[in-house]
């Protein structure tokens, strides 16, 4: 069933990284549309380089990468969290807000229909009653709860979220994978970085073992085996100063067809 | 008590000048200030208004006191450390402040050497002091000009200004206006300073843009009510200052400015957010 589904993204021997050393390297493969993938691997995999390269804050060092038949802002993306200032004067119903923006840009106001759908997306992350606090009063579980509602309000076609659950609390991490869960009914595209294999076996139906290179790409129980993991634990995390240009053409990476 | 309030401008036209150029300052500069301030670049305010300092100079030695040149060559300079800034930043691995530190130090050096090579000493101090009892109509006319296009474009940039403080990963994901917001925004840093120079002078107008943004941290927790009392603030201390310095027979532009301190450091105190007082005094906690 899944040779009738359309691509979402395809990487052609993509190859991203930083200052000519490749942090991913040489990776082929399609994310299909409604692909509910999990992004596994050590540190330093280089999981985060490849959401930057998706979103195309990142260009690729070679190869390519394509969005197939999306525009990139059909594409909802949750970095990692550090980069944002919380100690920012802004209420959490403003913050969630944003999460509009595709639909009233830099001028238009919020009417009547879409306060209700902020507040809608406050209650479905269970932030009913915070929504004139400050985002400096919050928790970091809540206001992890803060991002993924302006992500319910992006109403994005592909929803990238780079490690979303990191020292969350499990009954919040519970209703986070809820929300996942229903994204992935409504046929939306998910990839997720993540670190708790339990987890990614038990809610992530694919997986991409990375570590630096493609170790496995395709059902979640056959990605995550014993020798598998091994193999993308003996990565080196080589930045080497005299590394010599990479001359390889065609990837060797492995990929198990759905 | 009232007409010891009222009469100094009411008997003399420079005081009712100096208000109303300190009023019109009051509305544009402090609200950048606040932006200044959350973005963490309240420093930058110090460094631009010395970057300025070469083409104020230039100005001044080609066309003599006049508001026009000096502050059309100091807008000039201002633009220009802030785009070579700009570009250094975005195109190599420098941060940002590190960048605007090399090109103000650069510019400030070569506007010393310009005043001290071709002009007085008494030039220098009136470029870097102001003579807000002395506002003529072009300069009263270029104070107002630059706070209504500040007011105007901060009203335009407004949102995806606040996303670039906030979450600026979340802005460049969104849209394309992540680059052009932040450089009309230093464009207004530049305006400022540029528009109240003949006022308070290149240093102390850094401080009516910084003092009452930073006093307004104590005492608001939303951005939009944090303008409203910066500016609150410049204009008592505006209204204040002028008094005093009329009073007490002390220079306005740095009247002003201590007054503006005192209402920080007075904030720092009684502020109901996170005001030092307030920390001090016993209370109970809450049940939740």
């Amino acid at each position: 069933m899944n040779e009738t589904k359309l691509s979402a993204i395809s990487f052609h021997d993509l190859t991203l990284g930083y200052d000519r050393h490749p942090a991913v390297h040489h990776i082929s493969g399609e994310v299909l549309r409604g692909d509910l993938l999990a992004l596994v691997g050590p540190n330093g995999a280089g999981k985060s380089t490849l959401l930057k390269g998706i979103v195309g804050q990142l260009k690729p060092l070679s190869g390519s990468l394509s969005l197939d038949g999306l525009k990139s802002s059909d594409i909802a993306y949750l970095p990692q969290q550090i980069e944002i200032d919380r100690s920012f004067p802004i209420t959490v119903f403003d913050a969630v807000a944003m999460g509009l923006w595709h639909d009233i840009g830099a001028w238009h106001g919020l009417n009547h229909e879409r306060s209700l759908a902020v507040e809608e997306a406050l209650y479905t992350l269970g932030l009913q009653d915070l929504g004139d606090r400050g985002v400096g009063a919050l928790s970091g579980g809540q206001f992890q709860r803060v991002l993924f509602a302006r992500l319910l309000l992006q109403n994005a076609a592909i929803i990238l979220l780079d490690e979303p659950f990191r020292a969350i609390d499990t009954k919040t991490v519970e209703d986070l994978l809820h929300l996942i869960r229903r994204w992935h009914a409504e046929g939306r595209t998910i990839i997720a970085a993540l670190h708790d294999l339990d987890q990614v076996r038990a809610h992530f139906p694919k997986t991409l073992l990375l570590a630096r290179e493609m170790i496995v790409w395709g059902p979640t129980k056959q990605v995550l085996t014993a020798k598998h993991l091994a193999e993308a634990r003996q990565l080196t995390e080589a930045w080497d100063e005299q590394a010599q240009v990479c001359e390889r053409g065609e990837t060797t990476s492995e990929r198990i067809s759905a | 008590m009232i007409h010891a309030l009222t009469d100094p401008f009411v008997h003399f036209a420079f005081m009712r000048r100096a208000l109303v150029g300190c009023f019109a300052l009051s509305l544009s500069a402090p609200p950048v200030g606040v932006f200044l301030v959350l973005r963490r670049l309240s420093l930058m305010g110090d460094a631009m208004s010395h970057a300025i300092l070469p083409g104020v100079a230039i100005g001044f030695l080609v066309a003599g006191l006049s508001v026009l040149a000096m502050s059309l060559g100091g807008f000039v300079a201002g633009i220009a450390v802030v785009l070579l800034a700009g570009v250094v930043t975005r195109s190599t691995m420098l941060r940002e402040d590190a960048s605007l530190a090399a090109f103000y130090l650069i510019s400030l050096a070569l506007g010393v050497l310009i005043v001290s090579v071709k002009g007085s000493s008494i030039d220098l101090l009136h470029v870097l002091f102001g003579t807000v009892l002395a506002l003529d109509d072009a300069a009263l006319i270029l104070i107002a000009a630059v706070a209504t296009f500040t007011m105007l474009t901060l009203a335009i940039i407004y949102r995806p200004l606040v996303l670039e403080c906030f979450d600026p990963n979340f802005l460049s994901s969104v849209s394309q206006l992540s680059t052009p917001t932040h450089f009309l925004f230093l464009v207004l840093v530049v305006l400022n300073l540029v528009g109240g120079f003949q006022a308070l002078g290149t240093l102390m107008v850094v401080g009516i843009m910084l003092l009452p943004a930073i006093t307004a941290r104590f005492w608001a927790q939303d951005i939009s009510n944090m303008i409203v009392v910066a500016v609150g603030a410049a204009f008592a201390a505006s209204l204040i200052g002028l008094l005093v310095s009329y009073y007490a027979n002390l220079p306005s532009g740095p009247a002003i400015i201590l007054t503006a301190g005192a209402g920080y450091l007075a904030s720092t105190l009684i502020g109901v957010q996170g005001g030092l007082l307030w920390q001090l005094m016993p209370r109970r906690h809450l049940e939740a």
